[in-house]
């Protein structure tokens, strides 16, 4: 299983910060899945090797927490809140929008294997609603042609 | 990223920094940064608590506890290490604040962390971040490190002889994850699940050791408590609630946004000076004061001053600083179910009442919103919230639960509206969301 320097350079300072070493998990996760798309059987045999856990100690971690995924997604995962400040300024439009765009639902990912889509619950963005993200990226004062443009825009990048 | 705004009310502290790019640790210094750690170097630990008593900060994460009072709970002797832990996992619904803190003032929260350590007797200081702010992450990554090559953190700070480490974390997405046993949980690399207090943290937290929790605004706002001193930042606020707040001001709104303003700040003058008021030529009908666990606020009862107590005698919450305004042309039912579509998501499921109660609550309100609700489940919903209520190891139970109360109790007559099978005469969009449920 290998990593890129830079997840082996943050795996190696992070440890130390801890009196023990499966604290670093989550982080750890996190960045793991970010590089291979998702927490696959063997990134999680892996992970769980270097902190001195077992493959179930490290499932059950995953299966709690929404941005951790054992499925693969898109290489752009267009996540909307509707919570409720999205909600009451037309998250629900977006949402709707996107999925009419893209065709598919929730949690579903497009053939191309380009976008998976996601309703999220609040991602504190409440001021600027509503608003989405598109892996970590922030777009906020949405409107559905603004949304338009941010996809295509993905698209673009992504066939490039 | 985030847009800022501005108005003549505001009394910048927390924010004073915004927009100047204080992210740079020069820039940080030439704005007074780090002065008040060096202060509190040649303080004694219990002056360090007893400025911050005496200011009346309370906890900005929702709580509103007094956060010098919270710090004078750690043991002064203890055989295990003792730690700060920043709570940067914001999420509750309306609010959006610690994000601009982080994103604009990070080091900011670094001090806020250092001198809360030097008071307790910490050698260690966590700031744990969600795990959607990946870009906030990396500033304090960098914040960090920027403040370790000038010698401020790690061995012999300032010079002074004392070690203090201060290190980031990131989550990876739980709400559940912002109540604090959970928090250290988390970090400690496990599932958010709640630990049962007593004990407390202060006494047997993260690691076993003497923990001081304290949300990422709290801790920002300690430096210029100790900077300008406790009389000057309490007489900013109300009594007992001493210095101002940031305000994320949402939902149907003219100008939304976030705003500092002093602890007292009448929320009408909020939502309409402030905020412009309500657009499109609509009327307010309710607000959320403080986040989505907070019971709602009618039209006629904003007229409130913005401080923990005031709030609370009002018979709702200044929770988060999250005012979610809602105009006329929004179904309660509907909002009512999204609030508790978001608890049922994210209840950890370790408490039964909290695990059963969401989901009975959420299937009520989706089937009541679609029209297929009977006058009987008004009744029963606000009985299920209730029995909720004090009986979950952690406060997710109560927060679902009283939002609930409210609407019920407060928009009845909505409820009612949806009865017969008629489709919901309140709602804007003729397409039912069903995406989720």
């Amino acid at each position: 299983m290998k990593f890129s320097d830079e997840f082996e350079t943050r795996f190696a300072e992070m440890v130390p910060h801890y009196p023990t070493k499966r604290s670093a998990l989550v982080p750890t996760l996190l960045y793991a899945q970010d590089e291979v798309g998702f927490l696959s059987d063997e990134v999680i045999v892996e992970i769980a090797g270097r902190l001195d856990l077992t493959e179930l100690e490290v499932r059950n971690v995953i299966s709690y927490y929404s941005m951790l995924t054992t499925k693969p997604r898109g290489k752009y995962n267009v996540q909307v809140c509707t919570n409720i400040s999205c909600m009451v300024r037309g998250g629900e439009e977006i949402l709707h929008h996107c999925a009419k765009k893209l065709g598919i639902g929730h949690k579903q990912t497009t053939a191309d294997g380009m976008f998976t889509l996601e309703e999220v619950e609040c991602i504190g963005a409440c001021s600027w609603a509503p608003a989405a993200q598109v892996n970590y990226d922030f777009h906020e004062n949405l409107t559905t042609e603004k949304m338009d443009r941010i996809l295509d825009g993905y698209k673009k990048k992504g066939t490039q | 990223m985030a847009d800022l705004v501005s108005h003549s009310d505001e009394v910048r502290v927390v924010s004073r920094r915004f927009g100047m790019g204080a992210t740079n640790i020069d820039r940080y210094l030439e704005l007074d940064g780090y002065k008040a750690v060096q202060k509190a170097l040649t303080m004694e630990p219990d002056a360090i608590v007893n400025e911050v008593k005496n200011s009346g900060l309370r906890g900005r994460g929702g709580a509103g506890f007094s956060t010098g009072m919270k710090w004078s709970f750690v043991p002064k002797q203890s055989a295990k290490p003792k730690y700060v832990l920043c709570n940067g996992d914001e999420s509750e619904p309306g609010t959006c604040k610690d994000r601009l803190i982080f994103e604009h003032d990070p080091h900011s929260v670094i001090e806020g962390v250092m001198i809360a350590a030097l008071a307790v007797g910490a050698k260690s200081g966590y700031i744990y971040i969600r795990g959607e702010y990946r870009y906030l992450s990396i500033i304090m990554q960098k914040a960090i490190k920027d403040a370790y090559a000038k010698g401020f953190a790690g061995k012999n700070i300032f010079g002074s002889g004392r070690d203090l480490d201060i290190y980031w974390h990131g989550g990876a997405g739980a709400y559940e994850v912002g109540e604090e046993s959970a928090l250290m949980e988390s970090l400690e690399g496990k599932r958010g699940v709640p630990r049962i207090r007593p004990p407390f943290p202060a006494v047997v937290g993260l690691w076993g050791g003497p923990t001081v929790i304290n949300n990422a605004e709290t801790l920002a706002n300690v430096p210029h408590i100790i900077l300008g001193g406790a009389d000057w930042y309490a007489k900013l606020g109300t009594p007992k609630n001493g210095g101002t707040r940031l305000f994320c001001l949402s939902g149907n709104i003219a100008k939304p946004g976030v705003y500092e303003l002093p602890m007292g700040y009448n929320l009408k003058k909020m939502i309409y000076d402030v905020g412009g008021g309500i657009p499109n030529g609509r009327q307010l009908k309710a607000v959320v004061p403080g986040g989505s666990s907070c019971p709602v606020l009618k039209a006629d009862e904003v007229d409130v001053a913005m401080d923990f107590d005031s709030v609370a005698k009002a018979g709702s919450m200044l929770g988060s600083g999250g005012v979610v305004v809602i105009d006329e042309a929004q179904c309660i039912v509907k909002f009512a179910l999204r609030t508790m579509k978001f608890y049922q998501h994210e209840s950890c499921g370790w408490c039964i009442p909290c695990r059963e109660g969401t989901d009975w609550l959420k299937k009520t309100l989706i089937r009541f919103h679609k029209g297929g609700g009977v006058m009987k489940d008004i009744d029963n919903m606000q009985y299920l919230a209730e029995n909720m209520l004090g009986r979950t190891f952690c406060p997710l139970g109560d927060a679902a639960a009283m939002p609930t109360i409210g609407f019920v109790k407060k928009f009845r007559k909505e409820f009612e509206d949806h009865l017969d099978g008629k489709p919901c005469p309140y709602e804007k969009s003729a397409e039912p969301v069903e995406v989720m449920a």
